[in-house]
């Protein structure tokens, strides 16, 4: 049955069974790479993106309950054009191997539109479901902290 | 010996060659050429090349895995050093399999020294003995050696395209090449005008490079100073490729189910539910176990699952208790090394206190992030293959012979890897891949394991057992005698490399325990080989992993037992033994504010182990809180000789000592019934950002000699938290994971 989906403003059709999960609807039908797998059980958070504005772990959204704007990490900034948050992720340096940061900015982004100053605690609280085996997590905090201030200044 | 050092003179050389509106220089062998992997059609010219400069710019390889740990950025940093170009104005590539990007430092590690320890004699031997990976097809990113291995090469490669260039801006000018300068990218002459490299790049490669004289370092305006990564902005855009993200035209998605019971085949399944489920093209049979080839993973994974399968067994016992079994029976034999022994481990000496301790660790995972996988393209005459992998020489000729083909009939693409932490030098996702391929002739298919089947497939780091007895006296230490058991890493992953495995001694079994700097009059460390079929392999920092615990919980419970401070005891046996590894406990006391004292609900512990060249200091402290004992600081000190990249340092030094604490907190992987019975990060977690320590990082250069950074930051860590959990709680941590037996923070 063929679904419409709205990703980074973009309209896509898709035939696909209805529970096919949006994580490989992005990745294996529409060649957007950006977002990635790791458990498949929403217990990493390398496969975030936004419905709505709201971070969900796209490995547990079926295609037929996607009823929202999708936002990827495709649709937040380009290489030559940065979204503040990643602007900030690069003046920090924070990625190493850097497979879990797509679901890691996708994640940091829906906390500061939520809370724009957030504290340690909050940050902890938000970025707790995402792993990151390289160990980045003291950059992520100091680019969270970073990205904060550059938004507002915008 | 003459004989190798002048094959080793040979091999170094550096050439240039004509390529297509350009030049290329690199390295090539004097008397036996190797395979040109990067200009066809040239017979002669027998180029291995670093540097590409042509009308589009310049190119430079940097045939190292990024793995997360900078290589690609230091290593091109190494070559733009000399060469005068900005990082942000090149490209640099990965590049072919090729034999003349073998690694010369990781063969160097085995001579029987202890590292700390080695002689300048030593030194150059490794380094000549480091040729000889050539011949083994050493293309291998591992063993914390990239720098090491790169450091003079690089920079002579960089050093010769720039004299080159300059002599072709001299002649083209009628002036003499001393008389020139360059600068980003460009030759300037006395009158100012300047001339781009490429547009001298023709010129320059009909020009015999001169001979060449590196830099002082004194006058480094990349090297020594934090650089910004070249991967840095395709990994915070989604848009790096990584080998999960190839996209071919025509692609079709697979996943497998080998079987769980480790090594075991398959005796019989049944695919006719599967088949019929949709978007499944084709189910294969891979001989211990199946893949299935379908419209898109999902489908595939959905599809896997519905195939019934009977297993057969694996060839190992099939419970953890068994396994350990096995391990400790390996005591009962004669030890396979004994690679320190110094006075009379056996006498306990006249008026010393003895103590004795056994420890155990647990197999591990690595759970890199991205999950094992590779996409391969097989036309019948030629196979195509897209893997991030730590060992490009060894994946082309495995997949070459799986294929029935040639090497050169192989061409391998190295993408970024998600995480490698050792387990990407294997070569087994590459192989299931080019199986995948050959049955589907015609198609490209990505072959993605679920995290399933990676946690429950890898070649996990060996659980591991050690006894150990020591003596005190007089606030001392004055025996220590350690034996450690374990199936052999080495043993099993040269195994598969190289069809043959090492006989002796294994050093790299008993690193971490056998070569650190501690000045004990009557001392012995001996290794005992396990006879075990569970399959292993290299485990960010191998057998330091294990043994840095072992010997440093030991050192700390010495110290108890000696009425010492732990750190002041440690730094006491070191002092004269290795200035370098003193400097780094007597930084972490002075960061962390050490006085040996902690209120109540504090713990401090100190932690060090020496591995892969370089000593690391650990102070980390626990605090007793309502939810649990959360570890909230760290202090961690190292010295690597030469810091090329302070910044890359820290986030390594940082990112191994995460992974350590991950595995002492939770890591453990057993067995039940023959199969693994961890399945996904739930069940094999790792520290998360709100129980992750506040940590800072200081890095020495007193080392004599440059060391390793990407796993030394690893085996401290273990110990180190340990021994503060015992300053909490007054319980010695002997055996991992400790969440097992504390009560600490999730």
């Amino acid at each position: 049955m063929a679904t419409t989906l709205t990703i980074n403003g973009n309209r896509h059709q898709v035939d696909l069974p209805d529970d096919v999960p949006l994580l490989w609807v992005l990745r294996d039908e529409l060649g957007l790479t950006g977002t990635k797998y790791g458990c498949g059980v929403a217990a990493c958070g390398a496969c975030t993106v936004h419905i709505n504005g709201q971070a969900v772990r796209s490995c547990q959204v079926a295609l037929s309950d996607v009823t929202g704007e999708v936002t990827t990490i495709e649709g937040i900034g380009t290489p030559d054009a940065m979204a503040a948050i990643q602007t900030a992720w690069n003046d920090h340096q924070v990625a190493q191997c850097g497979y879990c940061q797509s679901g890691q900015i996708m994640q940091a982004a829906a906390l500061l539109a939520e809370i724009p100053a957030p504290s340690d605690d909050e940050i902890d609280e938000a970025m707790q479901g995402n792993l990151c085996r390289c160990g980045t997590y003291p950059r992520i905090r100091a680019a969270i902290h970073s990205a904060a201030s550059l938004m507002k200044e915008a | 010996m003459s004989r190798m050092r002048t094959i080793a003179r040979r091999t170094f050389l550096i050439g240039s060659a004509a390529i297509v509106g350009g030049v290329a220089f690199g390295t090539y062998q004097y008397r036996k050429p190797s395979p040109n992997p990067l200009i066809a059609g040239q017979g002669e010219a027998a180029l291995n090349p670093f540097v590409f400069i042509d009308q589009q710019g310049v190119t430079l390889i940097a045939p190292r895995a990024e793995m997360g740990q900078g290589v690609r950025t230091t290593w091109a940093a190494l070559i733009a050093e000399e060469l005068d170009v900005e990082l942000d104005a090149v490209t640099v590539l990965h590049g072919p399999p090729a034999k003349a990007y073998y690694n010369s430092a990781l063969l160097g590690e085995v001579l029987p020294n202890k590292g700390y320890d080695i002689s300048a004699f030593q030194h150059g031997l490794a380094e000549v003995i480091g040729v000889a990976g050539k011949f083994i097809d050493m293309q291998v990113t591992g063993g914390s050696s990239s720098m090491r291995d790169g450091f003079t090469r690089m920079r002579e490669a960089g050093a010769t395209a720039r004299e080159t260039l300059k002599q072709a801006a001299a002649d083209r000018l009628g002036v003499d090449r001393e008389t020139l300068s360059t600068k980003s990218g460009q030759v300037i002459a006395p009158d100012g005008q300047t001339i781009p490299y490429a547009d001298l790049a023709e010129a320059a490669a009909l020009i015999d490079p001169p001979t060449v004289t590196l830099r002082d370092p004194a006058k480094w305006r990349l090297l020594g100073r934090n650089q910004p990564r070249v991967d840095m902005a395709g990994k915070v855009t989604g848009t790096a490729q990584y080998g999960i993200d190839t996209r071919l035209d025509g692609m079709k998605f697979a996943t497998l189910r080998i079987n769980p019971k480790l090594g075991g085949d398959m005796a019989s399944f049944d695919a006719t539910q599967a088949e019929k489920m949709p978007g499944v093209e084709k189910v294969i049979d891979l001989g211990n176990g199946i893949a299935v080839v379908a419209s898109n993973t999902w489908l595939a994974i959905q599809a896997a699952e519905a195939v019934e399968i009977v297993w057969q067994k694996a060839p190992y016992p099939p419970e953890t208790d068994g396994i350990f079994a096995r391990i400790n029976d390996a005591f009962d034999d004669d030890p396979n090394s004994t690679m320190r022994e110094e006075g009379d481990a056996e006498t306990v000496p006249e008026g010393a206190t003895m103590l004795q301790a056994t420890y155990r660790v647990p197999f591990l995972a690595h759970a890199t992030m991205e999950p094992m996988n590779a996409t391969a393209l097989y036309t019948g005459e030629a196979l195509e293959l897209w893997s991030g992998n730590q060992a490009p020489i060894f994946t082309q000729k495995t997949c070459a012979e799986a294929a029935g083909l040639e090497q050169e009939a192989v061409t391998l693409h190295t993408p970024y890897l998600g995480g490698g932490y050792g387990r990407r030098g294997e070569l087994d996702f590459s192989v299931y891949a080019t199986k995948v391929a050959l049955a589907m002739q015609g198609v490209p298919v990505q072959v993605t394991w679920s995290r399933e089947e990676d946690m429950r497939h890898d070649f996990y780091r060996p659980g591991a057992l050690a006894r150990f007895r020591g003596a005190v006296k007089d606030g001392k230490a004055v025996m220590l005698d350690g034996q450690i058991a374990a199936p052999s890493t080495s043993q099993q992953a040269m195994f598969r490399w190289l069809g043959l495995s090492p006989g002796g001694p294994d050093k790299s079994h008993v690193d971490g325990a056998f070569n650190q700097p501690y000045a004990i009059p009557n001392y012995r460390i001996r290794g005992y080989l396990a006879d075990l079929d569970v399959p292993i392999g290299f485990w960010r920092s191998v057998a330091a992993s294990f043994n840095g615990f072992f010997h440093d919980t030991f050192l700390d419970e010495m110290a108890i037992a000696a009425g010492r401070d732990p750190l002041e005891f440690r730094l006491e046996l070191m002092r004269e033994e290795h200035a370098a590894s003193a400097g780094t406990l007597e930084a972490v006391r002075e960061m962390s504010g050490w006085t040996g004292q902690t209120p109540d609900g504090v713990g401090r512990g100190v932690g060090y182990t020496y591995s892969f060249g370089t000593p690391v200091a650990q102070v980390i402290e626990v605090v007793q809180e309502p939810d649990g004992i959360r570890i909230a600081k760290a202090w961690i000190a190292c010295d690597v000789g030469l810091a090329l990249d302070p910044g890359t340092i820290e986030a390594q030094m940082i990112g191994g000592m995460i992974y350590g604490l991950s595995a002492a907190c939770f890591g453990e992987i057993s067995f039940a019934d023959g199969e693994v019975e961890q399945f996904n990060f739930p069940d094999y977690d790792a520290l998360r950002m709100h129980n992750t320590p506040v940590t800072e990082v200081r890095v020495l250069e007193a080392s004599k000699y440059m060391g390793g950074v990407g796993e030394p930051g690893t085996p401290p860590a273990m110990p180190a938290l340990g021994n503060a959990l015992f300053d909490l709680t007054g319980k010695r941590a002997r055996e991992l994971p400790l969440s097992k037996s504390f009560d600490l923070l999730m």
